[in-house]
């Protein structure tokens, strides 16, 4: 089941109003297009089978906003993408549902960011376990310098999920099929994971992510670092792997997101300004610098 | 002429100006290489061929008559009679039989400067271990005095040295020679004894172990709390002013002249905490002082050199800070921390200075066997030696410092050994 099947997301703010008048001059002209312009962001951000609601959301690193206002939905097994200009927040978005921003220093996170009713930066909240809820796969391919089954095999062993060896070994084969790493690694498990290829090594971090079973997966440009090979069966592996997982993917390819995901959230600056389902964003997207951006004015 | 060909020109111009300006820079690089090599050769080869000499000892063949009532004594489980023993005696005695011509007393007094002092404690220590020679003879290889030693190595190189030695006693020791009962063995003294007045006497085994001691203790301490310290404040501590102080002062400490840490543990240690002085505790807790920030320092950079991206992967899978720490980043760290802690041990090894302060430099015979006992160190062993008058004593100073060296090239050595084979296992 899709997003993309049910196009009866409900939204809520249809009726955003932006003034096209006083800003289709200014893309026109190339420059002066101004994010003041845009006050609430449009299209379908909302969803009533949110997995993540996100509500109010202000990012700040010091004293500089990173991110202004962000309110948006992520529903249950979908893939939602997002794109927008280098510098426009969207990585730093996608850090705070993991809250893999917590390790940069001076950097805070207010608004509501709440995973099933449950606020993600409530005190009470462990980062552990919301790191084993919420997995996550990097711009570069980062194995651990061990060996391709150690790598998958970490997870389980510090959370605790395998009782026996037995166990181990099966969740490390079925992750690894999951991933379609399998039948390339099957004979070297126990050799390095730093040695395999771009592509490969990014298959294993996905691997070893999915290895705790994560209810949502976290992808900040799984393939910006990959040829174009090597991307294509990440993206296949996006499409499978959203049968059973949420999966938020941040990239810089348009294609990409047009490919894969079923909803695009479009950034600008630090602001939000359209979410909606993948094909209404680049056949018609509704607002002015959305459409700016994918027709490559800018970004 | 066009504004290409006039370009051209003045590249091929400048060309040549920019290969001679590289070629020059090489040799300066080769020069300043072979001036640091050859500063090396000069130390080591005036260091072996001032040292290789003390490996050698002198050593003359006598007839010994283990007597008992010479010695006076009748048992050799009873300890009164084996202090009281007249040890001396036996080695006199064997001289006197060797040399039956020898009169007057003055010439008496000159044969028996032929032996070490210590050569009737030696054959004491000999009959101890075997009992049966009670009473019985036996030839036997009996250390040479140090001026005889002296004399002796270097008649052997051909430019004798006899200031020290009377003609009487040169005669002797040619004819001696002539008869094949004099001859240079194996020092194994050097690596047995500890310090004595006497060059021929002296080793350095207490200073080794001295040395062994202290930097044990040294290790023990300053890793731990070293490599503890570096990685809270690389991946836990806060960045803030008071995180940036911390960090000039530890490289102040680097750079405080060790003499200083001497007198910290002088007014700490000894005075305040009153740890006996002299013992390898106190010198530990000097070095301990002294190269924990080499020790900060070098494990700091180890960790900044590992990626960030592990300690993402491994926070990303729900690794908490600790786990991350001990699972992923210790491991990458831990050879270029090795690294630190072992040019740090070599450094302790090599100081001198904190540990005049701290009582180190006494003259200690008897061998330390625990952090207690008092000891001192190679280097320490080294300046007294330097220090002393007998000229036996110089080439004594140098094989001193090949031990030493020998040390710290083991140590170095072993550094570097030690981090490409952990690298290789990533």
């Amino acid at each position: 089941m899709s997003i993309k099947d049910t196009t009866a997301v409900p939204v809520i703010n249809k009726n955003a109003s932006i003034n096209r008048q006083t800003i289709a001059p200014k893309i026109a002209s190339g420059h002066g297009l101004d994010v003041d312009d845009h006050k609430v962001t449009v299209g379908q951000s909302f969803s009533e089978r949110a997995k993540m609601t996100m509500r109010n959301v202000n990012v700040f690193y010091g004293d500089k906003q990173a991110i202004y206002d962000v309110n948006i939905d992520i529903a249950k097994n979908e893939v939602m993408a997002m794109i927008g200009p280098s510098g426009c927040g969207k990585s730093t978005f996608l850090r705070t549902l993991n809250r893999m921003n917590d390790t940069v220093e001076g950097c805070r996170v207010e608004g509501d960011i709440l995973m099933d009713g449950e606020n993600l930066y409530a005190p009470k909240l462990d980062v552990v376990e919301l790191r084993a809820r919420v997995g996550m796969v990097f711009q570069k391919p980062n194995p651990f310098p061990k060996s391709i089954y150690d790598n998958v095999a970490y997870g389980p062993k510090i959370h605790g999920l395998a009782d026996t060896r037995v166990d181990l070994d099966e969740i490390v084969e079925s992750s690894l099929r999951k991933a379609s790493l399998w039948e390339e690694v099957k004979e070297r498990l126990h050799q390095p994971g730093t040695g395999l290829s771009g592509g490969q090594q990014q298959r294993l971090c996905i691997a070893r992510a999915i290895a705790v079973s994560p209810e949502i997966i976290l992808m900040d440009e799984p393939c910006s670092a990959l040829d174009p090979i090597a991307t294509a069966k990440i993206e296949e592996l996006i499409e499978e792997l959203s049968q059973n997982f949420t999966i938020a993917i941040v990239t810089h390819s348009m294609q990409q997101a047009a490919r894969v995901s079923h909803r695009t959230a479009y950034f600008h600056l630090g602001k939000l300004i359209e979410v909606n389902p993948t094909e209404q964003v680049f056949t018609m997207p509704e607002h002015p610098l959305t459409e700016a951006y994918i027709t490559g004015r800018f970004g | 002429m066009s504004k290409q060909t006039e370009n051209l020109i003045k590249i091929q111009h400048s060309l040549k100006r920019r290969n001679r300006s590289e070629a020059r820079f090489r040799w300066y690089g080769r020069l300043a290489v072979f001036i640091g090599l050859a500063a090396v050769a000069t130390l080591f080869f005036d260091i072996i061929g001032k040292g290789h000499g003390a490996f050698k000892a002198t050593y003359i063949k006598l007839e010994v008559h283990y007597d008992q009532a010479l010695i006076d004594i009748d048992n050799l489980t009873d300890t009164e009679q084996m202090i009281a023993g007249n040890w001396q005696a036996l080695p006199k005695v064997a001289l006197r039989e060797k040399f039956p011509n020898v009169s007057g007393r003055s010439d008496k007094r000159r044969l028996n400067n032929l032996l070490s002092s210590g050569a009737g404690f030696d054959l004491k220590d000999r009959l101890v271990a075997n009992p049966h020679l009670l009473g019985r003879k036996e030839s036997i290889w009996i250390l040479a005095d140090d001026d005889i030693d002296t004399y002796f190595k270097s008649w052997l190189a051909g430019d004798a040295y006899a200031a020290r030695l009377s003609s009487k006693q040169v005669q002797w020791i040619e004819g001696l020679h002539q008869q094949g009962l004099i001859e240079l063995q194996f020092n194994i003294n050097l690596f047995t004894r500890g310090d004595s007045r006497e060059p021929e006497q002296a080793g350095i085994r207490g200073a080794v172990m001295g040395s062994l001691l202290t930097l044990v203790l040294t290790l023990m301490l300053s890793f731990p709390i070293g490599v503890a310290a570096a990685i809270y404040l690389e991946e836990f501590a806060p960045k803030n002013k008071w995180t940036d102080f911390i960090e000039v002062n530890i490289n102040n400490l680097a750079a405080v002249p060790s003499i200083i840490f001497g007198l910290l543990g002088l007014a700490i240690f000894i005075n305040f905490f009153h740890v006996p002085r002299s013992v390898p505790i106190v010198g530990g807790l000097v070095l301990t002082l002294m190269t924990l920030p080499t020790i900060i320092i070098t494990s700091r950079a180890a960790i900044k050199s590992v990626p960030p991206s592990i300690r993402e992967a491994a926070l990303g899978m729900g690794a908490s800070k600790v786990q991350m720490v001990l699972h992923h980043v210790l491991p990458l760290a831990l050879p270029g921390m090795l690294t630190g802690a072992i040019i740090g041990m070599a450094q302790a090894l090599g100081e001198t200075a904190p540990l005049l302060m701290i009582g180190m430099v006494a003259f200690i015979v008897d061998i330390p066997g625990s952090f207690t006992d008092p000891a001192t160190v190679l280097p320490v062993q080294i300046f007294l030696w330097a220090d002393s008058p007998e000229r036996a004593f110089i080439e004594k100073t140098s094989a001193a410092i090949m031990v030493l060296l020998t040390f710290l090239i083991i140590m170095n050595t072993s550094a570097v050994w030690l981090r490409k084979r952990l690298e290789r296992r990533w």
